[in-house]
C-alpha cells in the first residue's frame, strides 16, 4: 500500500468535494460561518399555513430561489427537495472541480438518501386526484414523488452513468448512502456523487411527523429543540442537506485534484430490538464497529457530532452509548443541528459537512440553545465554539424504527 | 369553447414543461419539431393532460404521437374540437 | 478491485407472496402451467381510469398468520414482507436460536413503499382532497411508518429474524428488487453480515399509483381482457399491467451455509446496477447501460456470456422496454443472445414495480432447482423488432446452470444479476 506526503492511501476513500444547502445558508461557507457564529436558523413555518398545527416551527432553508439554479424544464417536473439536491450536486461536483465528462464513461455513481420523497409534489397530486380526478394527476407524478427521484435526476443532469442507488433508513441515510458509495468505490468506481437532501415541507408531510408525537410543541424558537437539556421536549424538523463528491484517493491523485477535506475512515450501521424487548440499544456497537472499521480507538476520537434526537428517552441512550465508549465526560460532544432542527436524511449528510470543515479549521461548533444539560448524560457537550487540535471526528446517526449509523472520519491532514 | 392558437399552446407548454429551447433557424417557431423546442414525451403527456382538461378533448394516443410540431397539435386540438361541437 | 474478502454468497431459503400463488410451489407452479394471474382490479373502483387492470394477490393477512394489530399497523407491502420473509425463513431451515443478531442484517426494496396506506390515510385527514391544510388529529398513530418506508424493513427484521446487523429499504423504482438483493450479498461478501433477510415488496395498486402510470400512458389498457393484456414482446402489446406481491429470500456465506447442511438453491454469483444518465421515464433504444450492467455482472461472476443458460427478461410489455432490452442482450451476449431462451414472468404477475425483481430472482433459482425455464405467457404474434427466443405460452425443460436476470427502472436505473447452480459458477449446463 503506497502513500503520499499526505498519509493517505491509494484505496483510501477521500471527500474531495460538498455542496451544503441548509437552513443556516446556502452554499458551504454561509454554512460555516453562521453555525461557528450559533445563529439559529428555526423558525415559523413559512411554506403553508401551520397556525391551525400544534408544532409550528421549522429549520427552512432561506432565500432558496429555484429558477435562479434550474431551467424551466425542470421546475413543472420537479418537488422543492429535489430542486435543492439538483443545486447542492452543482455546488459538489464544482467544489471539486470534478468533470465527469473526464471520466471513464461509466465511471461516476450516484447514491442518495431519502425519507419520505418528493412529498409537497405527492400532496398536490393526491388532491388533484381525490379533488378533482384522475385526469388532473400529472405526468410527472410517477416518477417526482418517488424515493429514487433525486439520484435519477442528478444523474441525468451530469451524465452520470455509473452505479445508482437510493437509500431509506430515516434519518440515518446521510451516512448509510455515504457507506454506499465507498462500497461502490471499493468495487472499482473512481468517483461518486453521494449524501442526501430531505424535507416535506407541506401539511401532509407536517400531519405524518405529527403522529410520531415527539415533534416539539413549544412556540419559542430558542427552547423547541433542546437535546440533551433537562427541558428537552422532542424536535424541530427542518430541510436541506449536503452532497459530497468520494472519490480513491487513487482517482483523486490521477486527476489532480487539489482539494481533500478529509477521509471517510470507517463505516457501520446496526439496528436496535424492538421496544420491551429488554434488549440494549446498538448504537454504541454501530459507533465500535465504525471505529474498528478506522483502526482507531476511542481515545483517538477528538469530536463526537452527535444524532441529538430531543427526546429526554432518546437523549439517554445516546449519552449512554457516548459514556460506553468514552467514558463519563470523556470527549467532546455537539450538535449543530440544534441550529437547523432534523433533517430527516439530510441531517446526517450534513453532519458529515459541518464535520470536515470543523476539522479543517480546527474549531468544534456550537450546540445552541442547550442550557441546562443533564448532569447524568455526563456528557462534555459544546456549546460554545473551541478550538481545538481535530484530527477525528465520529458522526453518529439514528432512522426512527431503529437504525444506527457512524462514520469515522479523519481531517486533511 | 374557444378554438385554441398556438400563442395559446405555446404558453400552456411554457406552463407545463418550461420555456423552449434556443434554436437557431429561420422557420416559423409553430413549425419547428417538438424535439427541436427541447420537448419530449414527458412534457407531450403533460401539455396533453391539460389541454384534454381545458378544452374537453380526448386526444387518441396515435394522435398525439403523429402531432410533430405546435402547429400540428393545435390543428389536431382545433379538429377535436370541431368534432364535438 | 472486487469484494475485498471474496466470500460467496447463496440462497438457501425463498418465500412468495405473488399474483395468483402465496408461497414458493403455488409459484412456481403457476410460472410453469403460463397461467396468467391478470384480472380486472378489484380493491377499489377502477371505473373512472384509463388501465383498469392489475395482477392482484389473493392475500387474507390474518390466514397467513398475522395478528390483528400486525393488521392494524402495517401497510400492505409490509404485510407481504413479512409474510414473505416467514416462509423464506423456514424454507431455509436456518436456527434462529443460535444465529448471532449481530450478524445478521435486513435489506428490503420497495418502489413506491406504503403508498396504498398512505392514500387512505390522506382520503381521511383531507376529507378526500377538499382540503390543503390536512386535519392531523384524523390520522392514525403509526402514520409516520407509512411516510417513511424503512419501517417495512424495520417490521422484517424485528419480526422471526430477530436482526441486529445492518438493516435497510433500497428504492431504485422497477430495479428495487434487484439492487436490495445485490446490495445485501455485498453486505455478506464484504464481511459486514453473515445472514441476510432479502428481497422486495409492493403493493401499489390503489388510484394514486394507477393514476400517475395513466398520465403518462404506460399501462395497458385492454380493459376487456385482462388475462392477456400483459403481452411482452408480442407486435400488439399496449404497456405493463401493474402488479403487486413480494420475494424475500436468507442469503448466506457459502462456507457457512454448506457446514450447516443448507440447501443451496443457487449462488448470487454476479450483480451490478448502472445509471442511463438519459430520462426519468425513457429508455435509449441501443440498450447501452443495460448491455454494460450486464458485462459487469457476467465478470464480476467469473462468467462467459456463453454459460448463460437462460435470460430472465425485464420484459414489461411497454413498446420501448422490450426493443431496449432485446438490443441489450444482443450487445451483451452477442450471437450467445440468439441461442439463448428468454422469459418474461410479468406476461403472468404482472409489473409489481420494486418487487417483481426480486420475484423474477425467485423464478431464476427455481428454475435451476427444476431445470426448467418458465414460458412468456400470451406471446402469439412475435414483434418482428423483438427476434429473440421468447419461450412463448409453453414452459421449456432446459437445463439451467446459470441464468442472467435484468431490470430497467424509471429514474434510468438497469441492473443485472447472475445466478448460479450450487459450485456450477461460470459452466453452462449444456
Amino acid at each position: 500500500m503506497s502513500t503520499d506526503t499526505e498519509g493517505l492511501a491509494l484505496d483510501d476513500t477521500v471527500v474531495t468535494g460538498m455542496g451544503v444547502v441548509a437552513p443556516t445558508g446556502l452554499g458551504r461557507d454561509e454554512h460555516w460561518t453562521n453555525t461557528l457564529r450559533g445563529a439559529s436558523a428555526i423558525g415559523p413555518v413559512t411554506r403553508f399555513e401551520a397556525g391551525r398545527y400544534p408544532s409550528r416551527l421549522a429549520g427552512e432553508v432561506p432565500g432558496f430561489d429555484p429558477a435562479a439554479h434550474l431551467t424551466s424544464r425542470l421546475l413543472p417536473q420537479t418537488d422543492h427537495m429535489t430542486r435543492m439536491a439538483l443545486v447542492a450536486s452543482d455546488w459538489a461536483l464544482t467544489d471539486a472541480e470534478a468533470d465527469p465528462a473526464q471520466l471513464p464513461e461509466y465511471g461516476m455513481g450516484v447514491v442518495t438518501a431519502v425519507s419520505a420523497g418528493g412529498f409537497e409534489f405527492g400532496h398536490r397530486e393526491l388532491q388533484n386526484l381525490w379533488g378533482k380526478g384522475p385526469e388532473h394527476v400529472s405526468a410527472y407524478q410517477s416518477f417526482a414523488w418517488f424515493y429514487a427521484v433525486n439520484t435519477g435526476q442528478i444523474s441525468i443532469r451530469h451524465g452520470l452513468r455509473g452505479p445508482g442507488a437510493a437509500l431509506v433508513t430515516e434519518q440515518a441515510g446521510g451516512l448509510d448512502a455515504l457507506g454506499q458509495a465507498r462500497r461502490q468505490l471499493r468495487r472499482g468506481q473512481p468517483m461518486v456523487l453521494a449524501g442526501a437532501v430531505d424535507g416535506s415541507p407541506c401539511p401532509w408531510g407536517w400531519a405524518a411527523q405529527l403522529s410520531t408525537g415527539r415533534m416539539s410543541e413549544e412556540p419559542d424558537p430558542v427552547r423547541a429543540y433542546l437535546p440533551f437539556d433537562a427541558e428537552a421536549g422532542g424536535y424541530v424538523p427542518g430541510e436541506g442537506g449536503a452532497l459530497f463528491v468520494l472519490e480513491t484517493e487513487e482517482a483523486a491523485r490521477a486527476r489532480g485534484a487539489r482539494r481533500r477535506y478529509g477521509r471517510m475512515a470507517g463505516y457501520a450501521a446496526t439496528f436496535d430490538p424492538p421496544q420491551g424487548s429488554g434488549r440494549p440499544a446498538n448504537l454504541e456497537r454501530a459507533a465500535r464497529a465504525a471505529l474498528d472499521d478506522a483502526r482507531l480507538g476511542p481515545e483517538e476520537i477528538d469530536v463526537v457530532f452527535a444524532d441529538a434526537a430531543g427526546t429526554s428517552e432518546e437523549d439517554a441512550i445516546e449519552a449512554e452509548a457516548l459514556r460506553g465508549l468514552f467514558g463519563p465526560h470523556g470527549v467532546p460532544v455537539t450538535a449543530p443541528k440544534t441550529m437547523t432542527g432534523r433533517l430527516s436524511a439530510g441531517g446526517s449528510a450534513l453532519d458529515v459537512a459541518t464535520a470536515l470543515l470543523a476539522l479543517r479549521e480546527g474549531i468544534v461548533p456550537p450546540t445552541i440553545n442547550v442550557s441546562r444539560p443533564r448532569p447524568e448524560h455526563t456528557l462534555d457537550l459544546v456549546t460554545a465554539p473551541r478550538r481545538i487540535p481535530l484530527a477525528t471526528a465520529l458522526v453518529l446517526a439514528r432512522g426512527q424504527g431503529g437504525f444506527n449509523s457512524a462514520l469515522v472520519l479523519t481531517g486533511p491532514c | 369553447m374557444d378554438q385554441l392558437t398556438t400563442d395559446r399552446l405555446m404558453e400552456i407548454m411554457r406552463i407545463c414543461a418550461g420555456e423552449v429551447d434556443p434554436v437557431v433557424t429561420t422557420a416559423d417557431p409553430e413549425d419547428i419539431d417538438f424535439a427541436d423546442l427541447g420537448y419530449d414525451s414527458l412534457a407531450l403527456l403533460e401539455t396533453a393532460g391539460r389541454l384534454e382538461r381545458e378544452f374537453g378533448v380526448a386526444i387518441g394516443e396515435g394522435e398525439l404521437a403523429d402531432a410533430r410540431t405546435p402547429a400540428d397539435l393545435t390543428a389536431l386540438i382545433n379538429r377535436l374540437l370541431a368534432k364535438t361541437a | 478491485m472486487k469484494s475485498p474478502n471474496n466470500r460467496r454468497v447463496v440462497i438457501t431459503g425463498i418465500g412468495i407472496v405473488a399474483p395468483g400463488a402465496i408461497g414458493v410451489k403455488p409459484f412456481w407452479d403457476l410460472l410453469v402451467a403460463g397461467r396468467t394471474a391478470t384480472r380486472t382490479i378489484s380493491t377499489f373502483d377502477p371505473a373512472p381510469f384509463r388501465s383498469r387492470i392489475a395482477a392482484e394477490c389473493d392475500f387474507d393477512p390474518s390466514a397467513e398468520g398475522l395478528t390483528p394489530r400486525e393488521i392494524r399497523r402495517m401497510d400492505r407491502a409490509a404485510q407481504f414482507a413479512v409474510v414473505a420473509a416467514r416462509e423464506g425463513i423456514e424454507d431455509s431451515g436456518i436456527d434462529r436460536e443460535t444465529l448471532d443478531g449481530s450478524r445478521v442484517g435486513v435489506v428490503i426494496g420497495s418502489a413506491v413503499g406504503c403508498t396504498t396506506s398512505l392514500e387512505n390515510e390522506y382520503a381521511v385527514v383531507s376529507d378526500s382532497g377538499s382540503r390543503w391544510l390536512v386535519d392531523h388529529t384524523y390520522g392514525v398513530p403509526h402514520l409516520f411508518d407509512y411516510f417513511v418506508p424503512s419501517s417495512i424493513a424495520a417490521e422484517v427484521a424485528h419480526d422471526r429474524i430477530a436482526a441486529e446487523g445492518p438493516v435497510s429499504l433500497v428504492s431504485t423504482g422497477c430495479t428495487s428488487g434487484l439492487d436490495a438483493v445485490g446490495r445485501a450479498a455485498d453486505l455478506i461478501a464484504e464481511g459486514a453480515a453473515d445472514v441476510m433477510v432479502a428481497g422486495a415488496t409492493e403493493a401499489p395498486i390503489s388510484p394514486i399509483t394507477v393514476a400517475c402510470f395513466d398520465a403518462i400512458k404506460a399501462t395497458s389498457p385492454d380493459n376487456d381482457r385482462p388475462a392477456e393484456a400483459s403481452r411482452p414482446f408480442d407486435r400488439t402489446r399496449r404497456g405493463f399491467v401493474l402488479g403487486e406481491g413480494a420475494a424475500v429470500f436468507v442469503l448466506e456465506e457459502h462456507d457457512a451455509a454448506r457446514r450447516r447442511g443448507a440447501e443451496v438453491y443457487a449462488e448470487i454469483s454476479g450483480f451490478a446496477t448502472r445509471c442511463n444518465a438519459f430520462h426519468m421515464t425513457g429508455l435509449r433504444t441501443d440498450g447501452r447501460e443495460m448491455a454494460e450492467a450486464i458485462r459487469v455482472a457476467l465478470a464480476d461472476a467469473r462468467t462467459e456470456p456463453s454459460a448463460i443458460d437462460y435470460v430472465n427478461a425485464h420484459g414489461s410489455g411497454t413498446r420501448q422496454n422490450d426493443r431496449h432490452e432485446t438490443a441489450a442482450f444482443k450487445r451483451s451476449l452477442g450471437e450467445h443472445a440468439r441461442r439463448t431462451p428468454v422469459s418474461s414472468i410479468k406476461s403472468m404477475i404482472g409489473h409489481s414495480l420494486g418487487a417483481v425483481g426480486s420475484l423474477e430472482i425467485a423464478a431464476c433459482a427455481l428454475a435451476i432447482r427444476h431445470d426448467v425455464v418458465p414460458p412468456t405467457a400470451n406471446l402469439r404474434e412475435p414483434d418482428p423488432e423483438c427476434d429473440l427466443d421468447y419461450v412463448p405460452l409453453e414452459a421449456r425443460p432446459w437445463p439451467v446452470a446459470n441464468v442472467l436476470t435484468v431490470g430497467s427502472g424509471f429514474g434510468g436505473f438497469q441492473s443485472a444479476m447472475v445466478l448460479s447452480e450450487p459450485d456450477a459458477r461460470g459452466r453452462s449446463a449444456a
